[in-house]
């Protein structure tokens, strides 16, 4: 049972090192602008998606058949990426495999620097976050310009995104209007959605048409015949994917499918699950380079940073069925509340609670399985059937299993961890438990004031913080029944 | 029918009224009821908490006491849920065949109150009588992971007197969520602050469920801001007869 691997840990995925959720999120619960842009914001995408999805009769079967193909690949991923490699180098594109953050960024770097360039662009992509290339390359000398207008704003303004499908959820109008004015040199701009728009559009226009490489993730991959696929809503993407001489994508090794045929799942899926749309406006595909028509030269790095260690996790490789829709993130009530910068992650909500302590390592992550109320509403959404309750509650059990394998004489002795220790005696036998159900009732009388307790002490503190507790009341409900049984 | 209690130990000792009530409505339907002393707890707080070592042999008592019981019902959708969804898992991982196949052979025989009554004995009134104003709030657990469904708004509706009102935003959690209320807190209260002002708006009397976990949450905080709003087991609705009002 104490199977738990120490990993080679991809920290790169982490914002903040070992994030501790419960101390986060107090500040962004206290932001009542942030409380006011998030609600607002999830709440109308989540019942966009809604009504898109009751359209469809037989969503239940896409579902399933989404978690069936994401299955099958990842049972297969080995000889599937091998079909995937040589389908891309026999349509003119080079293919380079990358075990962790470092190496993927050095790969991208040099073959930046191979053609001299000092600028790229780039298409939103949660892997470039991930391995943390806009760092990578800023140190090299080389300048990312962010496309997607949501990761354009956070790039201007300095963060980090908040929500994975649009990285500036936790920002308004206003808000946006002031980053624009303050670092693009515009001296009149009213919050109107057309004019933001505008603006970026001009700043962004001359890159697309001065910059050689272009830099950007991946939605899927197909093993069988090579051809990588975009999915967005702006357009800005599109620009990318054709105007530079040089295109670089950057994927993740879940996030193939096996045959071209799989798409007429998966894109019913994805845009349903992420933007409520029945359709995203475009939806790029391409196989290695045409002679004559777009970039000339496409290098894909498929990266691993830390996905195999998922993959041996039978409980746990579910989670690489995820296809980033971001359903889980709007539907989540922790998340809707918190926003996701209390994550301290990449990856925030329910898919960043299960994905980052697998990618990072329990140690490095504790806190996150446990900034949820398993309420289930995310494994309800998802449309590859990721059971997030199940694999959070899987990794809470890691995160003690760890603690009290190699945390020492202090993890013992941990409140928590006696506190439970003792409760499992108390009910593992009949006579033991009886006896504490008597001694509590005793022992509550000094707490308690008409029938409840307004303070309890230690770690029952954060219970009566905020709410009364009822006190035990004089007979137990098998009390009552030896006394019913008896007359 | 001869069904074997799980009384829970959080409704054994904090809410004994749960198990009365269930005890009284059932033999009122016919039905013979037991208890096995036994029992204790199912593990889910262990188990959710990661304590999962220290809730297997709380898995294999639970097997032990109620291997040979025809059904086993329990007012409380989470404790079952955790018997019937995580058994599974936890005998997995204790790496003990003997323990799968009990569980398996136990997991289709638990059974939460309300869809006992509704699904497997197809009754929907139960004679019951509360002239109060009520509002039903559908805890997680027995919306998404027992997937009860309408059964506990079909019984309430069928209950004389009853005034149901709808809960707006219903299916939102309460943010109880076990060690998760105590563990995080300050999330924990604002989700409940957005429940309590639906359960106010509602203007009901009673706001049910069917699970005392989350109703201790949600009424341990409207107590404390004395809203007027008291929070009552399904089973104790159900159970109330003309007689007793
Ligand atoms: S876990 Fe599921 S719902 Fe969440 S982002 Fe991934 S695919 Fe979407």
């Amino acid at each position: 049972m104490s199977d738990h691997k120490k990993k080679p840990t991809p920290t790169s995925v982490l914002i903040e090192l070992e994030p501790k959720f419960e101390q986060n999120a107090p500040a962004a619960l206290a932001n009542t602008q942030l409380r006011r842009n998030m609600g607002k914001a999830t709440q109308t995408i989540r019942a966009k998606r809604a009504n898109v999805v009751s359209e469809l009769s037989d969503w239940e079967e896409l579902r399933e058949a989404g978690r069936a193909i994401k299955a099958f690949t990842l049972e297969h991923l080995d000889e599937q990426l091998i079909q995937l490699e040589a389908a891309v180098q026999k349509a003119g594109g080079h293919v380079h495999w990358a075990q962790d953050a470092a190496e993927a960024n050095r790969i991208i770097t040099g073959l930046v620097q191979a053609h001299e360039a000092r600028e790229v662009i780039k298409i939103k992509s949660l892997t470039t976050d991930e391995i943390k290339l806009n760092a990578a390359l800023a140190d090299a000398g080389i300048t990312a310009v962010e496309t997607d207008l949501a990761e354009l704003i956070i790039q201007l303004a300095g963060e980090h995104s908040s929500h994975i499908l649009v990285p500036a959820i936790h920002k308004n109008r206003a808000e946006i209007r002031e980053i624009f004015m303050r670092t693009l040199g515009v001296r009149e701009l009213s919050d109107q959605p057309k004019e933001l728009a505008a603006v970026a559009r001009t700043h962004l226009r001359r890159k697309f048409l001065s910059t050689k490489v272009a830099i950007s993730g991946a939605n899927f991959a197909v093993a069988e015949t090579g051809t990588v696929c975009i999915v967005e809503s702006e357009g800005n993407g599109r620009m990318c994917l054709t105007l530079p001489q040089v295109l670089i994508s950057v994927m993740g090794i879940e996030k193939l499918i096996p045959t071209f045929r799989d798409f007429e799942v998966f894109l019913q899926l994805l845009p349903r699950s992420s933007t409520g749309e029945r359709m995203n406006p475009y939806t790029s595909l391409w196989t290695g380079v045409t002679p004559g028509d777009g970039p000339q030269e496409f290098h894909l790095v498929l990266l691993d940073n830390g996905r195999t260690d998922v993959l041996a996790d039978q409980i746990g490789r579910q989670t690489l069925n995820c296809i980033r829709c971001s359903a889980c993130l709007n539907i989540c009530p922790v998340y809707e509340r918190t926003g996701g910068h209390a994550y301290g992650s990449v990856y925030p909500g329910p898919i960043g609670a299960i994905l980052t302590p697998q990618l990072v390592g329990v140690e490095h992550a504790g806190s996150l399985p446990y900034a949820s109320s398993l309420c289930g509403a995310c494994y309800e959404v998802c449309p590859v059937k990721i059971n997030i309750p199940e694999v959070l509650i899987h990794l809470r059990g890691e995160v003690v299993r760890q603690k009290q394998d190699e945390g020492g004489i202090r993890a013992a002795l941990d409140p928590e961890n006696v506190a439970f220790k003792t409760l499992a005696k108390v009910f593992s036998s009949r006579t033991a438990y009886e006896r504490a159900q008597s001694l509590g009732k005793v022992g509550q009388w000094p707490l308690q004031h008409e029938g409840y307790i307004k303070s309890l002490p230690g770690l029952l503190g954060g219970w009566t913080a905020t709410r009364d507790m009822p006190t035990i009341p004089e007979q137990t409900f098998r009390e009552w029944w030896e006394e019913r049984t008896k007359a | 029918m001869h069904i074997s209690l799980f009384i829970t130990c959080f409704n054994d000792t904090l809410f004994p009224q749960a198990g009365r009530a269930t005890v009284q409505l059932l033999e009122r339907l016919g039905h013979t009821v037991e208890f096995r002393r036994e029992q204790t707890c199912c593990g889910q707080m262990h188990f959710n908490t990661g304590y999962q070592r220290e809730a297997i042999p709380l898995v294999q008592r639970f097997v032990d006491v109620f291997r040979d019981a025809e059904v086993i019902v329990a007012p409380s959708a989470s404790c079952v849920g955790m018997v019937r969804d995580l058994y599974p898992m936890a005998a997995q991982l204790a790496g003990d065949p003997a323990l799968i196949r009990e569980v398996e052979s136990l997991r289709p025989r638990v059974f939460e109150l309300t869809e006992f009554l509704v699904k497997q004995l197809q009754v929907e009134d139960v004679g019951a009588y509360f002239p109060h104003r009520v509002t039903y709030h559908p805890t997680c657990h027995s919306l998404r992971v027992l997937r009860v469904g309408d059964a506990p708004l079909r019984l309430l509706r069928a209950v004389r007197g009853l005034d149901l009102v709808t809960l707006p935003d219903a299916e939102q959690c309460c943010g109880f969520g076990g060690t998760f209320a105590i563990k995080n807190a300050d999330t924990s209260m604002a989700m409940l602050g957005d429940k309590l002002r639906a359960v106010r708006e509602t203007r009901a009397e009673v706001c049910v469920a069917a699970d005392n976990s989350c109703l201790m949450h949600i009424g341990g905080a409207l107590h404390r801001q004395r809203a007027g709003v008291r929070t009552m087991h399904i089973a104790e609705i159900l159970a109330t007869t003309e007689g007793d009002a």
